[in-house]
């Protein structure tokens, strides 16, 4: 089967912005597939160039080295299949909520009141009937995910890119939103690259978990097939024995990595 | 810079309630007008300072006078001519000076060589005092309208470009990240992300660019013209009328207040979408 998503032998080199002889490899030789229908986190320490990855696979940033191919296609430019949900807020803080949501509809040239219409039926799958008229800085941290969820999810990529998208969030507000993103994935089964440096999340979330070293030149140090059945709940999967066992498991490999992050951040 | 705060907020907080406040300042500016008709009058006292009893009036003008001349001039409608030309020419100074000033701004954030070209030059003709540009505007464009138009646009533009070329740049790089993930092409970018986020930056200088349109107007119309309300100034100061060069202030700062009170009005309706201080409205 063709692979939804594939990074070949990505390497990302940056120059550095004083000194133009400094060079930063954030990302090295890291291969990355995704298979249609699956949901795949990469977990790893901070600053270890788990954006970097995601915004190649977004084509946002062109690779210093490697391939991306969506669907089989190389990529050129914006990646057309897919949505990306960013760790900060990524609202239009001038357009009200309905009005971001059909944001992309709009781009597309979709007239307004079907538009409108379709954008209303999202705001009620996330949750958000009634507060379309709001502006993003009326709205909570959460209802701003959600809008931003609506936005993304309006278009319907077969790609679901997401950065981090509930680290900002209180515990509480971070698992309904984890079990509602679970709920509109089930519905159709995209293909989800998940970042996050929480590993519960990741194994709470996904099918296959892939952890990353630390940086510079990350690259991925192993990879765990999570087999919990679905449906899941985040915040009663984490009991289960096998999710402790799992995340056990994991914990193991990533531990190092996460010291020598840490070591690196406080140099 | 942005200076679309609450005139309320902004005041420091008293212990008197409005009403009292209202009655203080109405207090105050009674008073300063006592005294000013008193210490004028060629009548009330006897002259203080200067040897002739009307030199006092002369020089300082009598507040009675000129509340009388603005009657005047309103119960005989002549001064509406003045205001509307005045008006006229504040509008056409800020609707060009703002549009160029939009169009320039989001040209040059966006086109950083031509940005770094041009920056000495606009660096240079920020800080020209530009009102002595006034003269050159005369033999350029005449005595009309068109002079004091080109004199106000050349303070509004500024004003308008820096906001804008600031607003452009400081574009969150994950709202245009995220426009672009959502299919948004190099036109629409610039239609549904740059222009609004350096609306913005227009709106917080709305008081400040509609200030300097009409003071370009009016000191266009007081260096050469044959109409508005700088002009009746002109006329008056020609011929020693201290009378009349008062009342001209005061409808010129009236008409300023009106003036900034409408665009409070506008930016209140355009920018709902930002936060107010103090806003806590959030659910």
């Amino acid at each position: 089967m063709t692979p939804a998503l594939a990074l070949e032998r990505i390497t990302c080199t940056f120059a550095a912005r004083e000194d133009r002889s400094k060079r930063y490899t954030a990302v090295k030789d890291t291969t990355l597939v995704v298979a249609p229908g699956e949901f795949v986190s990469v977990v790893g320490p901070t600053g270890c160039g788990k954006s970097t990855l995601l915004n190649v696979a977004a084509g946002l940033l062109w690779p210093s080295a490697g391939s991306v191919a969506v669907k089989g296609e190389p990529l050129a430019g914006i990646n057309r299949h897919a949505g990306y949900l960013f760790q900060t807020d990524a609202l239009m803080p001038w357009r009200n909520a309905l009005d971001n949501v059909v944001a992309g509809l709009e781009f597309r040239g979709m007239p307004r009141e079907q538009a409108r219409e379709k954008g209303e039926q999202w705001l009620r799958r996330v949750g958000l009937a009634g507060f379309g008229d709001r502006y993003p800085h009326q709205l909570s941290g959460g209802m701003r995910k959600r809008v931003a969820l609506a936005q993304t999810l309006i278009l319907g990529p077969q790609i679901l890119l997401m950065d981090e998208p509930f680290s900002a969030l209180d515990i509480q507000t971070r698992q309904l939103m984890e079990n509602e993103l679970l709920e509109l994935w089930s519905a159709d089964r995209k293909s989800v690259i998940f970042i996050t440096h929480d590993l519960e999340e990741a194994i709470a979330l996904s099918d296959r978990v892939v952890v990353l070293s630390a940086g510079p030149e990350t690259h991925p140090i192993g990879e765990f097939a999570i087999d919990l059945p679905r449906p899941r709940d985040v915040s009663e999967i984490r009991l289960t024995p096998h999710f402790i066992e799992l995340h056990g498991e994991i914990w193991h490999r990533m531990k190092s990595e996460v010291l020598k992050g840490y070591a690196q951040q406080q140099r | 810079m942005r200076s679309s705060k609450d005139e309320a907020s902004r005041r420091p907080s008293t212990k008197l309630g409005a009403r009292r406040l209202r009655a203080y300042q109405l207090l105050l500016a009674v008073a300063l007008l006592a005294f000013w008709q008193v210490a004028t009058s060629p009548t009330l006292l006897p002259p203080i300072y200067f040897d002739d009893p009307n030199k006092a009036a002369f020089f300082f003008g009598e507040p009675l006078k000129a509340a009388i001349r603005i009657w005047h001039w309103f119960a005989s409608g002549t001064i509406y001519r003045h205001l509307w030309v005045t008006l006229i020419e504040t509008l056409l100074a800020f609707v060009i000076g703002t549009v160029s000033g939009v169009v320039v701004g989001i040209w040059l954030a966006l086109a950083p060589t031509a940005s770094a070209v041009f920056d000495p030059y606009i660096k240079a003709a920020n800080a020209m005092p530009r009102v002595i540009l006034a003269p050159v505007f005369f033999v350029w464009f005449g005595l009309g309208i068109a002079s004091k138009v080109a004199l106000g646009v050349t303070l509004v533009f500024f004003i308008v470009f820096f906001n804008v070329y600031q607003g452009v740049r400081e574009v969150s790089p994950v709202v245009l990240a995220s426009a672009r993930m959502l299919g948004a092409s190099p036109r629409q970018l610039l239609r549904f992300v740059y222009l609004p986020s350096a609306m913005s930056w227009v709106f917080a200088s709305l008081h400040n660019s509609v200030g300097l349109a009409f003071v370009g107007a009016v000191v266009g119309e007081y260096l050469g013209s044959s109409e508005g309300v700088g002009y009746l100034i002109q006329q008056a100061e020609g011929v020693f009328d201290i009378n009349t060069v008062v009342a001209g202030i005061v409808v010129l700062t009236a008409f300023a207040l009106a003036l900034d009170g409408i665009v409070s009005l506008v930016e209140r309706r355009l920018m709902v979408w930002q936060p107010r201080s103090g806003d806590t409205e959030r659910l």
